[in-house]
């Protein structure tokens, strides 16, 4: 009853074109996000800031570029965190190499690094496609885990290619304490998703989309195949990459490559397929799925263990982490294979109708 | 002279070890269009099977029948397979007929997860050895030709002539069986293929099968040589770019390719490798792989795609 558009009339097409056309819809997301910024440093305790929200709100960013790209425009990525690990390096050596480098400057230059190489890994896209894409783009995956690693300039020299950064501040605000860096964090995202689905509205976002629905037919009616792929690998890098600094520089302050590894690239992947490919709200669902359901699984196994009076070792919870962990991926595929995000907007529907059935 | 034809040599049975996996992704893909990343998990699984069951049942048998144990080992660790590939077709692809391919790709990372926690949980997380026997001595060959003469490696020649006879065995197995034929008919057309009475889901468990054995075999000729562990599982990323190179529906496609990736693997660590500060191997696989999709997006030996509006 409460969910229902009547009434609500729209004179100018500004009004007919506008993100959330429901009221109800436009008021839901400013709540949530006047709460996000202002009720949940109140409520939240340092634990939740760093192990839940903080890598919730960067994997969210890294999950909304991949699904431009995947979602939008078809091309299955694997080498999602290479992209992360060029965004995180190229941040570090802008931050240390240039004198007064300002943390934005760093994050978006390390973004637009990670955007050139997407370019670059992107042309085989152009001729290859489908699971031979997907493949290819291993490439860019185990390219950077082996530069990142032996190329010593990338990591100052540090032999590891351990590096970290430290006194972070924003416009003289310092961003240390885990509300800063979730403020800070928070700020980018919304900004980036705002962005992102601008983006996908717009004439380049439609282009997108015909390449993934069909390429030679987008070709026919006039849509530069070459142009919409790279500019999707551009785009998507960029996200990605950003995400990939704000990890490293926020989430962890100090890292190595293998924190950016090829089972990073999975997760992302995970991500958007779980969340739903083609949703830029279903990156979020996606990206709260897989941060929690680990750590979730992680808390609860030996309290059931300890329920039903077994002791469960380290080693065998976390085998059975991965066991559902496997399992419950198969099962969300099986059940809902277009992702969490249709399950949101199939509640949606019934809530319009709600509480006649048809 | 001698150690490039030595290097050469080594990288072609290295090569030949890759396509053991690959043929494992290539036999699924072309069955059930089901790009199988549970491969590697499969392989480690098999492998695990295969070192416990020998280790029990040569304890069993007193110890001092080596062969006997293998054998039975093999079989039961075959048995255990036939048991897994059922299993995921009951519960997982029967369910995702249909879907598109990045879901079902994902559902086979979502079976590689649990196969390795399974696999874990009931074989053990330790380093285990298969002794199958293999002799690991190296040997001289052609002295007469080359001064010193060329160091081969007996137990990759072995495995080497191993994958060979399997490939053989598949090869007849598609082409000349009737099973086979059916096999190939269901990954033309899965629809056409159940209009004429071939029943689609007997033949998926009947692929994943020898999928399974093909990862079994893997699992045990890797396993002799590395031993079992967890790092097994990643053999699948080394032969991904096997088979995107081979092509992803082509038997003999994974063999050409993994001699192709096996050789220039080891070229290129050996003679470009130390100038760029070594450790090229795995990323200069898939460069090979990335240039060679460049002329042929389909791979070498792949079918052809062709689009239409």
């Amino acid at each position: 009853m409460i969910y229902r558009e009547n009434g609500q009339f729209k004179t100018s097409y500004g009004a007919d074109q506008q993100i959330f056309p429901i009221a109800q819809d436009r008021y839901l997301v400013v709540a949530i996000i006047a709460f996000a910024f202002i009720g949940v440093p109140f409520l939240a305790d340092e634990y939740f800031f760093r192990a839940i929200l903080i890598p919730f709100l960067i994997l969210s960013l890294a999950a909304l570029g991949v699904n431009l790209l995947v979602g939008y425009c078809g091309q299955i990525t694997l080498g999602a965190g290479a992209f992360m690990a060029i965004g995180a390096y190229a941040a570090y050596n802008f931050l240390i190499r240039v004198p007064h480098m300002p943390l934005l400057g760093a994050l978006i230059l390390g973004g637009l690094t990670a955007a050139a190489m997407g370019i670059l890994f992107g042309i085989p896209s152009l001729r290859v496609r489908g699971l031979y894409l997907a493949v290819a783009t291993l490439a860019a995956q185990f390219f950077s885990d082996w530069a990142f690693l032996r190329i010593k300039w990338f990591t100052n020299e540090s032999s590891s290619g351990s590096v970290s950064v430290s006194n972070l501040e924003f416009f003289g605000l310092p961003i240390e304490s885990p509300v800063e860096k979730y403020i800070f964090c928070l700020a980018i995202l919304v900004i980036c998703a705002l962005l992102a689905k601008n983006l996908t509205r717009a004439s380049i976002g439609r282009q997108w989309m015909a390449i993934r629905d069909m390429d030679v037919a987008a070709e026919v009616i006039g849509i530069r195949p070459m142009w919409a792929k790279l500019s999707a690998f551009a785009v998507s890098s960029f996200f990605v990459g950003i995400a990939g600094a704000l990890w490293g520089f926020v989430h962890l302050g100090s890292w190595e490559p293998a924190a950016f590894s090829v089972d990073r690239s999975f997760q992302l992947l995970f991500m958007v397929i779980i969340g739903g490919m083609g949703s830029i709200v279903g990156s979020f669902f996606g990206a709260a799925f897989i941060v929690l359901l680990p750590i979730f699984l992680s808390q609860f196994l030996p309290a059931l263990g300890a329920l039903v009076g077994v002791h469960v070792s380290t080693t065998a919870a976390s085998h059975a982490e991965l066991i559902i962990f496997g399992a419950l991926i198969v099962f969300f595929l099986i059940v809902e294979p277009h992702g969490l995000a249709r399950l949101w907007v199939t509640a949606k529907e019934k809530l319009r109708l709600w509480p006649f059935p048809h | 002279m001698a150690f490039f034809l030595e290097t050469l040599i080594g990288g072609l049975m290295a090569g030949m070890l890759y396509s053991l996996v690959a043929l494992g992704f290539v036999l699924i893909y072309k069955a059930s269009g089901v790009f199988n990343f549970a491969q590697g998990a499969m392989v480690l699984f098999a492998a695990l099977a295969m070192a416990r069951f020998s280790e029990w049942i040569g304890g069993a048998l007193g110890g001092d029948n080596l062969i006997l144990a293998n054998i039975l080992a093999f079989l039961v660790a075959g048995v255990v397979m036939f048991i897994v590939a059922w299993i995921i077709e009951r519960l997982v692809l029967r369910n995702l007929v249909n879907q598109e391919g990045a879901t079902l790709l994902m559902a086979t990372l979502g079976i590689a997860y649990v196969l390795e926690g399974v696999g874990q949980t009931l074989f053990g997380s330790e380093i285990y050895k298969i002794d199958v026997g293999m002799p690991k001595d190296p040997v001289m060959m052609l002295e007469s030709v080359f001064e010193g003469g060329i160091l081969i490696n007996k137990e990759d020649f072995i495995a080497a002539l191993i994958a060979a006879v399997l490939v053989a065995l598949l090869w007849l197995f598609f082409q000349k069986t009737s099973t086979g034929r059916a096999l190939r008919a269901v990954a033309d057309d899965h629809q056409a293929a159940l209009s004429i009475g071939i029943p689609l889901n007997r033949i998926w468990v009947i692929v994943w099968c020898v999928a399974g054995v093909a990862a079994l075999v893997a699992g045990v000729i890797w396993g002799s040589k590395l031993g079992v562990q967890f790092s097994l599982a990643t053999v699948a990323l080394r032969a991904l770019p096997v088979v995107i190179l081979g092509g992803l529906t082509s038997v003999p496609g994974a063999i050409i390719g993994g001699l192709i990736i096996g050789v220039g693997e080891k070229l290129s660590e050996v003679y470009i490798g130390p100038m760029v500060g070594g450790g090229i191997e795995i990323w200069f696989a898939y460069m090979l792989a990335l240039v060679f999709l460049l002329f042929r997006p389909q791979g070498l030996f792949g079918e052809k795609i062709i689009d239409r509006v």
